[in-house]
């Protein structure tokens, strides 16, 4: 019992070591995983808050482009409430003003931190669970889809940006209707990959890339980015394509959380099926 | 509380706060970042009790984690090289080191280069294979550790010639 006493005092600092060594590694495994990094995360009050200060100082200096891409946000959005207007006047139909069942709600935040330069990249937007912000929303920008969210606490959510290894989401050709899989292989912020697409597809360089609605996180039609370059992979069965994203992964400014409302009935239906 | 310790301890906070809302947003490149938080471990005194700095140093990498989003990263990373510091301190300082005589402001250029090379080194390879986590991108590890080193080294110099204290 002495000598083991004597070790341990004798190597006290090696077994510390050893003991945060390994820690510290759980918590790098851990964060490796989708959806299991919750110890170690800036989305705390103290992460929060330190980034929101900054926010507020950082916000200044990209007010002008913000403004631009609000006003062509804008833009785009009254051309096609003009279309929907024209609709309804020219074949009577009848508009449902009782209910206000919509299938997706928006919910808008601001991104505190964004990273873009490492392997698994997180953004932090100042939206949580106060904003009924929950795991596995999608979020997008004006542009496109930008990730899903991962983890919240009250004031604050951490969101899986696309540029990261463990984000996988659906996607597909906006003029058919085949899809794959969209990855990121960790290079350029600005390219993605989308993987698995059949080779019966028809592809272009310049094809627009959009979500294709099968999953519920994201509604069908969101756009992502455009063709840059494809090639079929090694057993010739299916492309591997280079997207360009629309976004600019390294100025993201505002964000939009999507709640999908039928989510559950979705669910739902589909679970029965199995 | 002495005023060594008070030093310490503001060293600490500052270093983090710099590294957390500045340094890692530079992305020189598109990637490269320097790490100059670890300016914490390289300047602990040397007579420093070796639990207490390995605990510090562990709380010091985790908070860099928390605030990046990197899991454990960084905490592996300098809990790693303030184990390993007596070791690298011998080599670098040799004898001037077993008498404990070594100030960090008053070494030879050259020495100091050494030094602060071999902790920043081994400081970035462990950082990075742990932040790729994956070895069939090795090309991808070396490239980003030794860029990321190079430039973490030249920050870190200046930084140390820059705040030298004046010998009194």
């Amino acid at each position: 019992m002495q000598q083991i006493i004597n070790f341990l005092l004798r190597n006290k600092n090696f077994l510390l070591f050893l003991l945060l060594l390994f820690l510290s590694i759980i918590f790098t495994v851990q964060s490796h995983s989708y959806h299991k990094s919750k110890f170690i995360s800036s989305t705390n009050f103290l992460g929060g808050g330190l980034y929101g200060w900054k926010h507020s100082i950082n916000v200044y200096f990209g007010l002008k482009s913000h403004n631009q891409r609000l006003l062509e946000e804008n833009e785009r959005l009254r051309n096609q409430l003009s279309l929907l207007i024209d609709k309804d006047s020219s074949n009577s139909k009848y508009i449902d003003t009782l209910s206000f069942h919509k299938p997706y709600t928006f919910i808008r935040g601001k991104v505190y931190k964004n990273d873009y330069s490492k392997i698994d990249n997180y953004i932090l937007i100042n939206k949580g669970e106060k904003d009924s912000i929950i795991p596995d929303m999608g979020v997008i920008t004006d542009k496109g889809i930008i990730g899903i969210v991962e983890n919240t606490t009250a004031n604050y959510s951490r969101v899986i940006s696309i540029l990261n290894s463990n984000s996988k989401i659906n996607a597909g050709l906006k003029k058919s209707n085949q899809y794959g899989s969209l990855t990121w292989n960790g290079k350029d912020p600005n390219i993605v990959q989308l993987e698995t697409v059949p080779r019966q597809a028809l592809l272009k360089v310049g094809d627009t890339i959009i979500t294709n609605g099968r999953s519920t996180i994201f509604p069908k039609g969101i756009g992502i980015g455009t063709i840059l370059n494809y090639e079929l992979d090694q057993n010739q069965n299916y492309y591997l394509i280079d997207v360009r994203l629309f976004n600019d992964m390294t100025d993201i400014g505002f964000v939009y959380a999507i709640k999908g409302n039928d989510k559950k009935e979705i669910q739902i239906l589909e679970n029965g099926n199995e | 509380m002495n005023k060594d310790a008070l030093v310490q301890i503001s060293r600490f906070m500052i270093l983090v706060l710099v590294q957390v809302l500045v340094l890692n947003h530079i992305n020189f490149l598109g990637y490269l970042n320097p790490y100059i938080y670890i300016i914490f471990i390289l300047l602990a005194p040397i007579t420093i009790n070796r639990s207490l700095f390995l605990v510090l140093s562990f709380v010091l990498g985790l908070a860099i984690d928390m605030f990046g989003d990197s899991g454990g990263v960084h905490a592996a990373a300098s809990v790693t090289i303030a184990y390993i510091r007596p070791i690298i301190l011998r080599s670098a300082f040799g004898l001037s080191y077993e008498f404990q005589t070594v100030k960090l402001s008053n070494v030879s250029f050259g020495e100091r280069l050494i030094y602060v090379t071999l902790m920043i080194f081994i400081h970035h390879i462990i950082l990075f294979s742990l932040e790729v986590f994956n070895f069939s991108h090795i090309l991808l590890i070396a490239k980003k550790t030794l860029f990321s080193s190079l430039f973490t080294i030249v920050i870190t110099m200046l930084t140390l010639v820059l705040f030298r204290k004046s010998d009194s």
